[in-house]
């Protein structure tokens, strides 16, 4: 008999994409569990009964004081030392959208040189200073270290955030490109990532639209596969239902398979 | 102590948002600035030492982008700072997380008693400005003084800026004052003018004898004169806005021919009747017109709720706020029908004066239409994406006459567990000596006399208090609370808290038990110094009132602890048939439950119908129709609102199916939407709505007939069966009751007459029933001597479920080689229509529908659809099948060829008839030609014909063997700049 994978996704304080990132992970494969922030915060070692750790999308403290700030800063304070165990430990950590903005407000992303919890890089007010809801296409790094993104090459995805323009000093983002710890970038649909707005969404450096630390093991992304695991979420669906090659699920759901299928190879 | 706490870009980064100020300042106030910066500002005033004080500046701060100092930094190389800081007791959701965030970094929680404001600062660089300039920018572009303060620094002053401080001045509490109602008639109307209780005299009078009967009241120690809780409540409770008084008149009503006609409530008499008599032939109704929102069966496991609301007179004062409460306000409804449902979906459509209005054209006392636009879509964009909640219909319509009020639709889809706890999820009860509970958000002045404020005309004394704001986030927080209380069965009763406070929830919710005590004193305020009736009229927002049984409170109360929900217990519902509310103890309100709820006198009004006779417009012999279609591509009502769209989450939860915009550039406005129901389900649920205001300057019977055939046939088109499908009634009206200051009301409340009239006919004739509604009865506006009333409006939104939603379609031509097909026959209707108004003309012949004709070509269309024979299927409405055709074209990134004379139509029109001509009823279709066969057979006996073809060639060609006007071309990159320009990045 396989593992069962335990998957625990944080929610409340304004997140609001638990039960389609549950979904996505109890499609993969893995056991989902929803626990209020709160609780986590009371009773932390609840953390160590888990193999994966999803930061997920919404509106944590309504993005008030830049996006992430708060939550980002209630774990820091509170579960700091759970969460070192945990990634230590060799498990799964993913963050989407808003939980991508936490990931780097708590320097668990891209977390060079091993420091953990100093912030390296940001994500900035997209260039058009608002937010927006759109499709867009991402062609994924060969040579990354991510799990989530083995064997991906380009994949379409919603992106719907104000603050997703990737931001970092130019040594940093030159660390970053060196030690291929960029997972997805933007790009055309063509998969060139010669491209601008509205291919790239919101200006971020060098396209990028998510990253890992240098173990693979932990992944932040803004744009959202939890919200493309039905065939019927693509734009053009009709078309390909038309011409006899709609696939059975849709894009997302091969990342959360990845992690799932990681832990339980262990 | 007090700290200032300033957080700056770094500036090695761009300052895009201040950047963007500057924009906005050269483009919406043609003022020339050099630069602007923007800094955030928190004042904190608490127990915490300069070190503490030191760390929590830098921590504030995301070090990668920003700088955060204690103090002030230097900014003198601006020649001007904008401070904008939130009026003493108005919502600051920023300063409250804030809060939140201080107390993790010191380790400890902040008390009540200790604060942090938020504030932002705006540095402007520009040689050429004046003081009266930077106040301009403050006031017109970046603050709201009804909510905001604005303090502006000019360089040379070299004083530190002082500290944002809003604090509340203390002020006593708890004082109650009595009326003497026993004065003259026009004493007892100042009273009622006075205290924006917007009581007539009859209304007065009413309450003067029930104050002159009632008995006991020594008992209490209450004199025989109403306190002000007593007036202010009963005020509320009978206010247009919660009473719908017009529609529950009688009225008598004169038609053109002198016949005259005895309606009592026009609600009862139409709107209820059709849902009543549609409801003994369906089985899918569950709960219609009693709750917070109309409930329909969707599948075994959760039926439907639906509700949409209009939020107008707030976001006429404060857009931003005011729209943003209309959002997180609906989705209250849902959550507060049956026991609770899980929120699914919004909703938004808005009515407004034209973004390119001369400022000069707009009455002073007015915000300008593109302001209001701005901070409307701001409010409802923040409001939405904060709660998490995807959208699923978005509209504008554009029309001067809105400049005076704007009309702010939110509506909010929700499901509701078939059974909560062993019983029906939609029933709900009340036992006496369950507990009053209130949650979520503290009481303050905010949102006082909101429901009898939008029971009157906008003017210059609009009261400032009546607006509200929102924070979706505590909302966030307490609805995430209410699905575990409910999965927990820990209340009995829940509703929302809207219009009238407490007032309204607890007056609501005492019928059910048979009455209530409650003790004001224990309700939680935001600051001293609001007295009793204040207390219970607020609408300050994010609150809930339940009925929670006292062996359950302990369970209840701990769970919103750990969740961060405030709730208290105010009291306990009886059977003794009072409305009884004490203040610390002592009584300061003592009514007869049958009194607040039935003691109101019934208005009696007269309607009189004239039908109007507008000129019509001369057509050119032979016109350039290429010319005039793109206009009208490119008209305001026609035209891409995709830049304001796309900062509407759609997305979220992952259930969009057929979305918003569509096509293979994902920017053509769709017919309507298709959701999933849950993530992954086959089960789908499908929105759609019509509105058209200029119908009603001809006639509102054809009006109403229209927007409900336009709403049933936007279904069909994507791919929905006629069968069960449930719609929403949303009247927006100017006032229509005769006066000296309406002179024409009896012409108004005929128009609302004809209009339920054809909402009677017409519902009943399609077999779609309304199962919720609102109206909003006062949409005019007096101010600088100008009025400007509202067209007659109604929005008709509708719903159904979809079976599979692999079924669904959108309306782009999908491959070349398809045949097109138009199905109904256009007539010669161009009253009221778009290419009529382009003219600045209305016309006379208004669109009819031919119900039995248009429901057989509904229920065919369907058929077809569920085969899956068509690829695309699209209602044209606005601009005809000018439009139509275009929007398929251009959504599919394909070209038509269309033979104008296989266009089923009436003989003898004009191609620009033929062209434009609104008529209801129709479809364009395209399909396979190997399809061509089976569509014949079902569309038999149905108007139809194949026009033309779908091809690659870039262009919609369009020929005629008969009219010679009616052979042009129109490119596609020509149709997509108009539609896509005129509205891109405003």
């Amino acid at each position: 008999m396989s593992k069962t994978v335990e998957t625990l996704i944080i929610t409340g304080v304004g997140l609001n994409c638990e039960r389609e990132t549950a979904k996505a992970f109890d499609i993969a494969g893995a056991v989902s569990t929803l626990i209020h922030l709160n609780d986590l915060l009371e009773d932390g070692s609840r953390l160590g009964d888990f193999d994966i750790l999803a930061f997920i999308g919404g509106f944590s403290f309504g993005d008030h004081l830049g996006a992430g700030s708060v939550f980002s800063n209630k774990i820091k304070h509170r579960l700091r030392g759970e969460l070192e165990r945990f990634v230590s430990d060799g498990k799964l950590v993913i963050g989407i959208c808003n939980g991508f903005q936490t990931l780097t407000r708590l320097g668990l992303l891209p977390a060079l040189d091993g420091e953990y919890f100093t912030q390296q890089v940001a994500l900035s007010l997209n260039d058009s200073t608002h937010f927006r809801d759109d499709w867009v296409n991402l062609k994924a790094e060969p040579a990354s270290p991510c799990i989530f993104t083995k064997g991906l090459d380009q994949v379409s995805l919603p992106i719907r955030h104000g603050e997703g323009k990737f931001v970092a000093d130019d040594d940093v983002i030159a660390r970053i490109e060196g030690e291929s710890l960029v997972v997805l970038r933007y790009c055309d649909e063509n998969g060139s990532t010669d491209c601008a707005f509205p291919a790239n969404p919101n200006g971020s450096i060098n396209n990028i639209a998510g990253i890992c630390d240098t173990t693979g093991r932990v992944f932040g992304m803004m744009p959202h596969p939890e919200a493309f695991l039905s065939p019927y979420n693509a734009p053009n669906w009709q078309e390909r239902k038309i011409s006899g090659d709609l696939p059975d699920e849709g894009e997302g759901v091969v990342l959360f398979r990845n992690a799932v299928e990681y832990i339980r190879r262990g | 102590m007090e700290y200032r706490i300033e957080i700056s870009p770094l500036p090695k980064w761009p300052d895009s948002r201040g950047r963007s100020v500057a924009v906005q300042i050269k483009n919406l106030l043609a003022m020339d600035v050099d630069e602007v910066g923007v800094r955030e500002v928190y004042t904190i005033a608490a127990d915490i030492t300069a070190a503490e004080a030191e760390r929590i500046s830098a921590e504030l701060a995301n070090p990668v982008l920003q700088r955060g100092i204690l103090g002030e930094s230097d900014w003198r190389r601006f020649d001007w700072l904008i401070s904008v800081g939130f009026l003493p007791g108005v919502t600051d959701n920023v300063g409250r997380s804030a809060h939140n965030a201080v107390g993790d970094i010191i380790g400890r929680e902040l008390r009540d008693d200790e604060f942090v404001f938020s504030s932002i600062e705006y540095l402007v660089k520009g040689a050429a400005l004046s003081e009266s300039d930077v106040e301009r920018i403050g006031k017109d572009l970046l603050a709201n003084e009804l909510i905001e303060s604005i303090n502006i620094y000019s360089s040379a002053n070299r004083n530190p800026i002082p500290l944002n401080l809003p604090f509340m001045l203390d002020a006593e509490s708890g004082v109650v004052k009595t009326y003497d109602l026993e004065v003259a008639d026009d004493e007892l109307m100042k009273i009622s003018g006075d205290g924006v209780l917007a009581l007539s005299l009859e209304e007065m009078k009413a309450i003067q004898n029930y104050f002159r009967t009632a008995l006991d009241r020594s008992k209490f120690e209450l004199s025989d004169q109403p306190t002000d809780v007593e007036l202010e409540l009963l005020a509320q409770t009978w206010s247009e806005h919660c009473k719908h008084k017009i529609f529950d008149a009688e009225i008598e009503y004169e038609d053109e021919n002198g016949n005259v006609e005895r309606i009592v409530s026009c609600y009862k008499s139409f709107i209820k009747k059709s849902t009543r008599e549609i409801g003994e032939r369906i089985d899918w109704l569950v709960s219609v017109f009693h709750d917070n929102a109309g409930v329909v069966r969707f599948n075994d496991e959760y039926d439907l709720a639906y509700k949409v609301e209009t939020h107008n007179s707030p976001s006429a004062l404060d857009p931003y706020g005011g729209a943003m409460t209309g959002i997180v306000g609906v989705n209250r409804d849902p959550l507060g029908t049956g026991r609770g449902c899980d929120l699914l979906i919004n909703v938004w459509g808005y009515c407004l004066g034209s973004p390119f209005t001369p400022a000069e054209e707009v009455p002073d006392g007015l915000l300008h239409p593109r302001r209001l636009r701005d901070g409307i879509h701001k409010g409802v964009i923040d409001g939405g994406n904060q709660s998490g909640i995807p959208y699923g219909l978005g509209w504008e319509y554009f029309d001067e006459r809105y400049l005076g009020k704007p009309l702010v639709y939110c509506g909010t889809v929700g499901l509701l567990p078939r059974e909560i706890g062993g019983t029906p999820g939609h029933e709900k009860t009340i036992k006496p000596g369950d507990l009053v509970v209130m949650a979520g958000g503290r009481i303050g002045k905010d949102g006082i006399h909101g429901a009898t404020f939008s029971s009157e005309e906008l003017h210059g004394e609009s009261p400032v208090q009546a607006v509200q704001i929102g924070d979706p986030i505590t909302q966030k927080m307490m609805s995430d609370f209410i699905k575990e209380a409910r999965s927990a069965s820990l209340y009995r009763f829940i509703t929302d808290n809207g219009a009238g406070g407490l007032s309204s929830s607890i007056g609501e919710m005492a019928e059910h038990s048979g009455g209530c005590g409650m003790d004001l004193a224990k309700a939680p305020v935001k600051y001293a110094g609001l007295q009793p009736w204040e207390i219970l009229v607020s609408e300050a927002q994010e609150r809930m009132s339940f009925a929670v049984p006292p062996e359950n409170w302990e369970a209840f109360k701990k769970l919103a602890d750990k969740r961060d929900v405030e709730v208290s217990a105010l009291g306990e519902f009886t059977d003794d048939g009072k409305f009884h509310m004490l203040y610390n103890g002592k009584t300061v309100a003592w009514i007869d439950l049958d009194f607040m709820h039935n003691g109101l006198p019934r208005m009696k009004l007269n309607a009189k119908w004239t039908p109007p006779s507008f000129s019509e417009p001369e057509l050119p012999e032979s016109a350039n129709l290429a010319v005039d279609a793109l206009k009208l591509v490119e008209r305001l009502n026609v035209c891409s609102n995709e830049y304001k769209a796309r900062q509407y989450d759609h997305e979220v939860k992952g259930l969009s199916v057929i979305k918003p915009f569509v096509g293979r550039g994902r920017d053509v406005s769709g017919d309507a939407t298709v959701s999933m129901c849950a993530p992954m389900s086959k089960e789908g649920i499908i929105l759609s709505a019509g509105i058209l205001p200029r119908y009603s300057d001809i006639d509102t019977y054809h009006m109403m007939a229209c927007v409900i055939e336009l709403a049933i046939r936007r279904i069909i088109a994507a791919g929905g069966k006629p069968d069960a499908i449930a719609g929403l009634d949303n009247f927006c009206w100017p006032d229509p009751v005769q006066s000296e200051k309406t002179p024409d009301g009896e012409y108004k409340l005929a128009q609302l007459v004809r209009a339920n009239k054809a909402l009677y006919d017409y519902t009943k004739a399609f077999n779609t029933p309304c199962v919720s509604g609102k109206d909003s009865m006062k949409n005019d506006c007096n101010l600088g001597g100008k009025k400007i009333s509202i067209p007659p409006t109604v929005l008709f939104s509708a719903i159904t479920k979809i079976d599979d939603v692999s079924k669904a379609l959108s309306l782009d031509a999908k491959f070349a080689g398809d045949d097109v097909y138009v199905i109904g026959t256009t007539k010669p209707e161009l009253g009221g229509s778009e290419y009529y108004a382009s003219m600045n003309a209305v016309g006379n012949n208004v669109p009819k529908v031919d119900a039995e004709l248009a429901a057989k070509t509904h229920h065919a269309v369907s058929a077809v659809t569920d085969a899956e024979l068509a690829r695309s299927a699209h209602a044209p409405a606005l601009g005809g099948l000018s439009v139509g055709f275009a929007k398929v074209a251009m959504a599919g990134r394909l070209g038509l060829e269309i033979d104008f004379d296989a266009i089923p139509a009436e003989s003898g029109m004009t191609a620009a008839e033929i062209l434009f001509s609104e008529s209801a009823a129709r479809f364009i279709l395209t399909a396979a030609p190997e399809s061509s066969a089976e569509i014949a057979e079902l569309l038999a006996g149905v108007p139809y014909a194949k026009v033309g073809k779908v091809v690659e060639e870039p262009e919609a060609r369009f020929t005629s063997a008969n009219l010679a006007d009616a052979n042009f071309a129109l490119p596609l990159d020509a149709m997509l700049k108009s539609y896509k320009t005129p509205l891109d990045e405003v």
